[in-house]
């Protein structure tokens, strides 16, 4: 592997081909950082935003998720999806994970299987652990370094368990000399030479570069450990072999899931879950509209997913029910992107001509408005992530209320040479009705300066291959194509890296669509991952987000939003910034 | 009963007795004869106006005897006798009812006047029909042998066995060949020739005294023609019903009937004896029908005097003779009176005949005797 | 006879052949056609190149089309193994095919997910024929009237309502707001009373959809029935109006319609995708919608397959049928 690979978490909402029009678009929960009423609350409309709503420790009852989507794999190795890495804390533990607080501070890494922080020792090259005592399996049997180190050696195996995020595999062996487990002609499976097991208690990572956001790699699910003799290769995802407070009891794909205490977690070795309800069971439903009304009739605790309440039933929550309703950030940006490579937008004058002609506010209007679809976005950097500026308005957007800026519009046309405006097509993905109507919002501001876009929807399912692919984007004309993003982990390497590094360019499931490579801003991210203090990395995000928003090859739509579900008898609840927005499941617990 | 009333008319001289004294569209004494049809009419409101099918019958006829109904398709015909079954008011779903007038007496009793269930009971066992084309008149998917079971024990307390054996003993009558075994075929596993013997049987289970044949023989090659109507012949001696035989064709019923009555855009143009209709008709229509008539010792194509024209719209009867607009003579009384004035049945010379026409006795006599006697 | 049975059979079975091998056909040479690879499907959001090789591997991609398919013909049989070097992956007769996305066995689900469409069918099958039928008659019976009138309005109604309309309808009026039914949630193994009560909308709204289409065919063949001479023959023989209907139009007119309900129930057995949908019942239908989203390729094969064997036999069964109902018919 020579590129870097990239993803992101991006929650797949089109279920129903049929009825995908039903469903509202993608979206997941959020919050602002903002901690003014302290941690425990009650409930009440936003009571779950950067706070604790019904905070209490009550145990006992069974907590119930509904959701329409399953997950892309519950294989700690193989799960990709937002709501998958939230909820496989319930059956598997981590050497770090997220610290169980609302909002910004869930971005905060505490120790988990690992009896303290990291020994960081070799320039940040070499990370140290040690593992707690008391840590055990589901049969009892303690959960050993090798077990780590095991779990995370799968990942190799991409021939067997694809799916997951391979940033291990990129950071521990970039060369990806190590075959995977399966492969692994060593007795012990452990021929992976970047990971040492020197005792069952300590574990050592061997980076080859130091990366200021190794330990988030860490905390995602697929650093979990696995049992060698419990491993059942491409069919653990059915029945993941537990060391989290829950194990699975049943599990039928796309039907439910049950999940009963797991008697050998000792909570003492835990301080991150609560593990509050006795039993904690996931019913898979077909129909949206149905579940966001069995939500309210309190039938289910809260969507697993966190879509958001669609549209059917949105006016209705809010009228009715608006107590049990949190409206916060995503951490996604919804944005328009340029590719260079497609004239006239080679010149910056043609690219900024259309951020200047857009109409921010009908753009937020069709993203479903500043509860449903979010604040209008000034710049390309999500509110939590460390170096972001929500004030930062290089384009006079909020300045100007959203409105379209028709006369810098012109006069950026006429800089470009093309005062009478031009011809190009809009590229959006048919599967997303609510981006369909972004695009269509855009043509028709455009028309306003004399910018002639046709709207061009391709099969969403084949993004990757259409405009995740520079060849074809350049021989479609795609001047302009919509699009969001949300990061796999919370800093601006996370976010920005994939979308403005030059060096991510890749021929297939591309996601610069720009093309961007400026020295200068790749520079700024060898800078900032190499450092590891989160706030010096985040001064350098800053200046790196500024460079974009210069270049002018991205006109963000909004920071999205969306309105989640949280029953009466949930306790606990506050969303985490950590998680996209959504509840902190581990967290939560039921009234009986 | 049946008995009874076999005897009492068996001394009568038959249906010409009974029509001797009634005057054409005048009142005959109510329950003289056997069958008694009286200024019978039979209107159908359709969207495009009332039709008239039957526009003012009369006749009457007696047990034992045949009274031959003859006229082209949509002469009125067949809707007299569904009149006379009282078939006319029974399932019309949502159908604009049928406007029927006049009498129908039928041994005494008036069928119009009489309640649905009253008139229900007497058909199938004192009034019978046998249809024409009995391979869509018999249900395709019963047994021959369960229908006329079914038509057996409707009016008779009778288990299924003993209907069964009823059924076979008919079939047997009626000249089906191994009948024991043909009771539970299908009527389409039947020749035309047999699945009419059966229609036969189905309507003569009951001993009906009236029976009304609607164009028995029609679907049925001549040889079988003849041999259905000498069984029906056969069976009205045996069993001493009145028959009613409707046709288009005066060969079928010209041997067999007592009576004849030719029937013209819903009314009777030409009524009498048979041997008077058949040799000294005195109606052009009644011409036409005879040089219409198959003959076996002609070439078919052969026919002189045709009938031309087509059968009036009973919406629109044409004024005066109904029959003006086709009739050849049609000139030959003087002005413009067959096209104004609708001719009334007269009486003619030699008793038992009645005919509607303009023209003169003698004018009619001579165009018969010179023109078309000759020729047929 | 004998003879017939044979030759429908082996003719059931060519048919049955050849639907598998255009599915097959279309589920893995076109995406090759328009150059996307299925393997692509299976991987997740990462293409990493050892993830598709691995995936083509195991389901042997690489094979010419026809080997694919005599290797799936002789998997459902014999059963299958399916290896990539040392990730082997056993699937047992009749296999039906793997899904990658699942990692599951496809025969297995299909017969998890089938009693689901058929306890459906069967509680929407008695309701509508016998709502439909009646209302049919009824209608034909009053035809022109206000009865009939209204009757066909609604059924017309019943004929163009999407389900989703309806069956999200009915949700909210019998379930929410009175709260006579639940949903269809509990097996009927675990509480028979409970999941009698929750399929009646789901069997409600997939019956409405059927009657209002058995009661236009109904009242339209009956119309037709009636105007047959031998009705009229029937009556002449004296029986009476309830017998002349019931019997005998009945008879008749219940020939047409027992043929599009084998058709019908047929077609059904694929699964009622909008029903079992808005009511989230796993059934076929669910699971097919399920599956195309999710691009899981063996498992729409694999309910194609039996979607297609649903309507060949019905259509089997409605020619059996026909000679016994129909006795003019004869099977040679």
């Amino acid at each position: 592997m020579t590129t870097h690979r990239t993803s992101k978490r991006r929650l797949a909402a089109g279920t129903a081909v049929v009825l995908a029009a039903m469903l509202t678009a993608t979206a997941c929960g959020g919050s602002d950082t903002k901690k003014d009423e302290g941690k425990a609350g009650a409930s009440g409309f936003n009571a779950g935003i950067g706070k604790v709503s019904n905070a209490s420790d009550k145990k006992g009852g069974e907590l119930k998720f509904v959701a329409t989507q399953e997950a892309d794999s519950w294989d700690p190795q193989r799960g990709y999806y937002g709501f998958m890495w939230d909820f496989a804390r319930y059956y598997t533990r981590q050497l770090v994970s997220f610290k169980p607080a609302p909002g910004g501070e869930s971005t905060e890494l505490v120790p988990d299987l690992a009896a303290g922080k990291a020994e960081i020792s070799d320039g940040g090259k070499t990370y140290k652990y040690t593992l707690k005592d008391n840590v055990s399996w589901e049969d009892g049997s303690p959960v050993t370094a090798q077990d780590i180190k095991y779990g995370i050696e799968r990942t190799w195996a991409q021939d067997v368990i694809s799916g997951g995020p391979v940033y291990l595999m990129q950071v521990l062996d970039p060369k990806t000399e190590y075959k995977g487990p399966y492969k692994d002609e060593s007795a012990d499976k452990l021929g992976l030479k970047a990971i040492e097991t020197p005792d069952a208690k300590t574990i050592i990572f061997k980076l080859p570069q130091p990366n200021g956001d190794f330990e988030q790699m860490l905390a995602m699910p697929a650093a979990s450990p696995v049992k060698q003799d419990k491993d059942t290769a491409a069919k653990y995802g059915l029945k993941p072999f537990s060391n989290g407070p829950y194990k699975i009891d049943s599990y039928e794909p796309n039907k439910s899931m049950k999940l009963s205490r797991n008697d050998k977690w000792k909570p003492e070795s835990d301080t991150i879950r609560k593990a509050l309800p006795d039993s904690i069971s996931v019913t898979f439903m077909a129909n949206a509209d149905d579940m966001d009304k069995r939500l309210m009739n309190g039938e289910f605790d809260l969507d697993l997913n966190a879509t958001g309440i669609g549209q059917a039933a949105r006016a209705t929550a809010l009228k009715d029910h608006k107590a049990n309703l949190d409206n916060g950030q995503t951490g996604f940006i919804r944005y328009a992107v340029f590719p260079q490579t497609v004239a006239p937008f080679d010149n910056i004058e043609c690219r900024k001509a259309v951020i200047y002609a857009a109409d921010h506010k009908s753009l937020q209007t069709a993203r479903g408005g500043p509860q449903a679809g979010g604040d209008i976005a000034p710049n390309m950097l999500p509110l939590g992530i460390k170096g972001s500026d929500g004030k930062y308005d290089p384009y006079e957007v909020l300045k100007n209320d959203g409105k379209p800026n028709v006369e810098k519009a012109k006069e950026a046309l006429k800089a470009c040479g093309k005062p009478e405006g031009f011809k190009t097509t809009i590229a959006v993905r048919n599967n997303k009705p609510v981006e369909v109507a972004t695009a269509v919002s855009l043509q028709n501001a455009l028309k306003q300066v004399g910018i002639d876009a046709q709207v061009d929807q391709f099969d969403g399912a084949q993004t990757s291959g259409i405009i995740g692919s520079p060849k074809v984007v350049k021989e479609k004309g795609y001047g302009i194509i919509i699009m969001g993003w949300g990061a796999d982990f919370p800093t601006g390497q996370g976010f920005s890296q994939p979308l403005v590094d030059g060096r991510f360019i890749l021929q297939s499931g591309n996601n610069n669509f720009s093309e961007l490579n400026d020295p200068a801003i790749n520079g700024l991210f060898d800078q900032a991952i190499a450092e590891t203090d989160p706030a010096k990395a985040g001064d350098i995000y800053k200046q790196m987000n500024q460079k974009v928003s210069e270049a002018a090859v991205y006109l963000p739509f909004v920071y999205d939003k969306t309105i989640t579900w949280r029953s009466t008898r949930l306790t606990n609840a506050y969303t985490s910034d950590a998680y996209n927005g959504r509840y902190d499941y581990a967290s939560l617990g039921v009234l009986k | 009963m049946t008995d009874m009333t076999k005897g009492a008319t068996t001394g009568a001289t038959g249906a010409t007795g009974a029509l001797n004294e009634p005057v054409p569209g005048g009142a005959p004494a109510p329950g003289r004869a056997f069958l008694e049809v009286r200024d019978l009419k039979v209107h159908f409101p359709t969207e495009d106006g009332l039709v008239k099918s039957v526009d003012g019958l009369t006749f009457s006829l007696e047990k034992g005897k045949t009274l031959g109904i003859v006229g082209e398709s949509g002469s009125g015909k067949s809707v007299t006798s569904l009149g006379i079954m009282g078939l006319h008011r029974v399932g019309q779903y949502g159908r604009q009812r049928a406007r029927i007038s006049g009498e129908i007496w039928l041994d005494g009793k008036e069928l119009l006047s009489a309640d649905e269930d009253e008139v229900r009971r007497l058909r199938g066992r004192n009034i019978a029909m046998i249809f024409q084309d009995p391979l869509s008149a018999m249900h395709p998917y019963f047994t021959v042998g369960k229908q006329i079971a079914e038509a057996y024990r409707v009016h008779n307390k009778v288990d299924k066995k003993a209907a069964r054996k009823r059924a076979v003993d008919l079939l047997d009558r009626v000249g089906i060949p191994e009948p024991h075994k043909r009771v539970d075929s299908y009527p389409h596993e039947f020749s035309g020739g047999m699945r009419q013997r059966a229609m036969i049987a189905m309507a003569l289970v009951n001993n009906p005294e009236l029976l009304i044949a609607d164009e028995p023989t029609t679907a049925l090659d001549v040889t079988v023609q003849a041999q259905i109507l000498d069984l029906i012949r056969d069976l009205q001696q045996e069993f001493g019903s009145a028959v009613i035989m409707i046709t288009h064709d005066l060969g079928v019923v010209a041997e067999m009937a007592d009576e004849l009555l030719v029937m013209y855009g819903g009314r009777c143009v030409e009524r009498g004896s048979a041997e008077k209709v058949f040799y000294e008709p005195r109606h052009p229509y009644t011409w036409g029908l005879l040089g219409s008539m198959p003959r076996i010792d002609r070439d078919q194509t052969e026919r002189l005097i045709p009938v031309k024209g087509s059968p009036p719209s009973l919406i629109n009867i044409p004024s005066g003779c109904a029959f003006n607009p086709r009739c050849p003579y049609a000139d030959v009384p003087k002005g413009n009176v067959t096209r104004t004035v609708r001719p009334e049945l007269a009486a003619e010379d030699g008793g038992h005949h009645w005919s509607a026409c303009h023209m003169s006795h003698e004018e009619r006599t001579r165009i018969w005797t010179e023109e078309i006697a000759p020729k047929l | 006879m004998l003879a017939y049975l044979i030759r429908r059979f082996f003719a059931v079975i060519v048919m049955l052949l050849v639907i598998t091998l255009v599915t097959f056909g279309i589920f893995f040479l076109f995406p090759k056609m328009i150059g996307t690879d299925p393997a692509l499907y299976f991987v997740g959001k990462q293409s990493d190149p050892a993830a598709i090789e691995g995936i083509r591997q195991k389901m042997g991609l690489d094979d010419p089309i026809l080997v694919q398919f005599g290797k799936f013909v002789v998997g459902l049989v014999a059963g299958r193994t399916y290896a990539n070097g040392s990730d082997v992956t056993q699937c047992a007769a009749p296999c039906f095919g793997y899904s990658f996305k699942t990692e599951q066995e496809v025969w297995p689900l299909l017969t998890d997910w089938l009693p689901v469409t058929l306890s459906l069918a069967a509680g929407a099958v008695v309701l509508w024929v016998i709502g439909g039928v009646a209302t049919g008659v009824i209608s034909a019976l009053k035809r022109g009237t206000v009865l009939d009138r209204s009757a066909m309005g609604i059924a017309l109604a019943g004929v163009s309502l999407p389900i989703y309309f309806t069956g999200m309808l009915a949700i909210a009026l019998f379930s929410d707001q009175l709260g006579w039914f639940g949903r269809p949630e509990a097996s009927f193994a675990a509480d028979p009373g409970s999941w009698f009560n929750g399929m009646i909308l789901p069997w409600i709204s997939l019956a409405f959809l059927y009657a209002a289409m058995y009661a236009r065919l109904t009242r339209a063949t009956m119309l037709e029935v009636l105007n047959e001479d031998y009705i009229r023959t029937a009556r002449a023989k004296g029986l009476t109006e309830p017998v002349v209907i019931g019997k005998h139009a009945m008879r008749s007119t219940m020939t047409p319609i027992l043929t599009v309900l084998g058709l019908d129930l047929g077609a059904l057995m694929g699964g009622a995708v909008l029903t079992e949908y808005t009511f989230s019942l796993h059934g076929l239908g669910y699971s097919a919608v399920r599956a195309i989203s999710d691009h899981d390729l063996p498992v729409i094969l694999g309910i194609t397959l039996i979607s297609a064997f649903f309507v060949v036999a019905a259509n089997l069964v409605v020619d059996l049928l026909y000679a016994v109902i129909d006795p003019r018919v004869r099977l040679s």
